[in-house]
């Protein structure tokens, strides 16, 4: 378990992390969203103590990472895949790493299996792919067979084949009691592996729920229609009590009913129908809506010295999303 | 805490398993001796040609380490990318995670690399001498002569100091390519010129490398060098003073920034 309490971070005048609390809970693959430059690593690089947070605290099973006498064998870590020494083989790099933590050496020879790098371990990292980079970071991580785990957009670089391996592991890893923290930028990637959701924005909380209860409040599912008689059609829903937005493309948007019910209404009415089709909301464009007030890096640029707008309150996300549904299809 | 014998261990593996380690403490050997070697006997042939006051000076000892100006570049550059590869490859944030005591990590590299240059500095130290002895033939001296054990030993002090110092200033710098941008034309023109020229040459005997290589002299003032007002230890001493300024500094850095 680990416990962020108040965390803070300042470089000069900008808040990277902003009085950031939240807890994440073993037995569980937590996922740390928020867009690019939202204090991501920064916070994570302050949970290694590799930074110091300008104020608050993290705790780690009750303790600070400096007090932990061999941490490898607590909490491993993949921040950036590239943090080896070049000119050694991976196998050499990992033993050094053991050796501190006094792990024993056969656990490089597993690990290195567990990732499936055993054919390159003599070979000198600095060789390796983005990919095999990554491998051979996650390996670290796994070194000391520790109970939290930590890994900085682990997905970045991989191919297909490793991505679908690494979320079989992060599932397994956390099946097994462990706590698996896992940050991304990417709603897809969390939505596939996670099962609790911290999203940060511009350093500070935004969200801090499951993932069922997120995807039930943001994903809104809705049936679509396209007709060459849209009047008639229309006409035809407003005489049956049922509310339909025109929507994108001279299609018809209906909410709560089913395909069913509309393909049938249409066919009593001898209305001929060029798509009948049920959607779901992306959570990608939730998660764009929920931070949209805080992203760092916008495409356009913003007025210098403007206040960001205050993050939104958990309970509204519901609501927010039915208010501006119609704006957000158009974008 | 983390356990000071696993972290020694673990940055023995670091240093006995990257190639530069061998290239630079084979550089800092070969060198020191062939440019000793040749020195010694470009003067056994040359000694009559010397002028008297360099002949009531000179110190056989001090001829044969000739080799240590360049010597020691070597020995800057396996100091510096000790450390500073920790940084130009991004090991540094794993390491610090593996063990976040900084004083533990830091000293424990700076030991371990630092003995590691001491026994090389030793071996190079008596090997250019006893060679530079043999080609100076009949100028030549013995290591049972007074103050020459001393000097020898001193030698290989002085190239363990000259790591220890690298790594100091690499740590405070966060990284090779700059540390080495700084101690290589320090050590080889800067201070080699000051150390020359009228006036500067006051400041420039309290250097570190003018200052720590008075302990291979056996002779004072060998080869009518500018007289120093301090003795072989004191300069040693004053050599060590720089190191833990370097290594003091360094650590402080490391403790105080974002890794």
């Amino acid at each position: 378990m680990i416990e962020l309490d108040g965390l803070t971070k300042r470089f000069g005048n900008k808040v990277a992390v902003d009085q950031l609390s939240c807890v994440i809970r073993p037995g569980m693959v937590t996922g740390f969203l928020g867009p690019n430059g939202a204090g991501k690593s920064t916070t994570m690089r302050m949970m290694l103590d590799l930074d110091n947070p300008t104020s608050g605290s993290v705790r780690i099973d009750g303790k600070h990472y400096r007090e932990l006498s061999e941490p490898l064998k607590y909490i491993g870590a993949l921040l950036d895949a590239k943090a080896m020494h070049g000119g050694r083989s991976a196998y050499n790099n990992l033993l050094c790493l053991a050796q501190s933590n006094r792990i024993p050496e056969r656990r490089v020879a597993e690990v290195l299996d567990t990732v499936g790098l055993t054919a390159v371990a003599k070979k000198k990292s600095k060789g390796f792919s983005l990919g095999m980079g990554q491998r051979l970071g996650i390996a670290s991580a796994l070194l000391g067979d520790p109970e939290i785990l930590m890994f900085d957009e682990p997905v970045n670089g991989l191919d297909p084949e490793g991505i679908h391996w690494i979320r079989n592991l992060m599932k397994t890893l956390a099946s097994q009691g462990r706590t698996i923290f896992v940050s991304s930028h990417l709603m897809s990637e969390m939505a596939l592996t996670a099962d609790h959701l911290i999203v940060i924005g511009q350093g500070r909380l935004l969200a801090d729920t499951s993932m069922a209860d997120f995807i039930h409040e943001n994903s809104r599912s809705y049936v679509r229609l396209r007709s060459p008689q849209q009047e008639r059609l229309r006409d035809v829903l407003h005489q049956e009590g049922v509310v339909a937005v025109e929507a994108a493309g001279g299609t018809l948007e209906v909410d709560g009913a089913t395909t069913e019910d509309l393909g049938e209404l249409a066919a009593r009415h001898s209305i001929v129908l060029h798509e009948l089709s049920a959607q779901r909301a992306s959570l990608e464009e939730a998660f764009m809506q929920m931070t949209a007030g805080s992203v760092e890096y916008h495409a356009h640029s913003e007025p210098a010295g403007g206040a960001p707008p205050p993050p939104p309150e958990g309970p509204q996300w519901g609501g927010a999303w039915n208010q501006q549904s119609g704006d957000g299809k158009e974008a | 805490m983390a356990s000071v014998p696993a972290v020694l261990t673990s940055e023995w593996t670091k240093i006995r398993t990257v190639s530069s380690t061998t290239w630079t403490l084979i550089s800092a050997f070969l060198v020191t001796v062939a440019i000793g070697a040749a020195l010694s006997a470009v003067m056994n042939a040359q000694f009559d040609d010397l002028s008297d006051a360099e002949r009531a000076t000179f110190d056989p000892t001090f001829v044969s380490f000739s080799g240590m100006i360049l010597g020691q570049l070597a020995m800057v550059v396996f100091g510096v990318l000790v450390v500073g590869t920790e940084y130009s490859s991004g090991m540094i944030r794993t390491s610090l995670a593996a063990v976040p005591q900084r004083a533990t990590f830091l000293f424990s590299k700076m030991l371990v690399a630092g003995v590691l240059a001491l026994v090389v500095g030793l071996i190079t130290g008596f090997v250019t001498f006893f060679l530079g002895q043999a080609l100076l033939g009949d100028h030549g001296t013995d290591i049972g002569a007074d103050n020459v054990l001393r000097a020898v030993v001193g030698g290989g002090l002085y190239m363990g100091l000259i790591a220890l110092f690298s790594m100091g200033v690499a740590a405070m710098l966060r990284s090779s390519m700059l540390s080495l941008g700084i101690l290589m034309p320090f050590f080889f023109l800067v201070s080699q010129i000051l150390s020359a020229v009228p006036g500067a040459k006051k400041v420039a005997q309290y250097f570190p490398d003018q200052a720590g290589s008075k302990i291979m002299q056996v002779v004072p003032d060998a080869m009518n060098s500018d007289p120093a007002p301090y003795g072989p230890w004191a300069g040693l001493l004053i050599m060590v003073g720089w190191v833990a300024a370097a290594v003091i500094g360094g650590f402080l850095v490391l403790k105080k920034r974002d890794a």
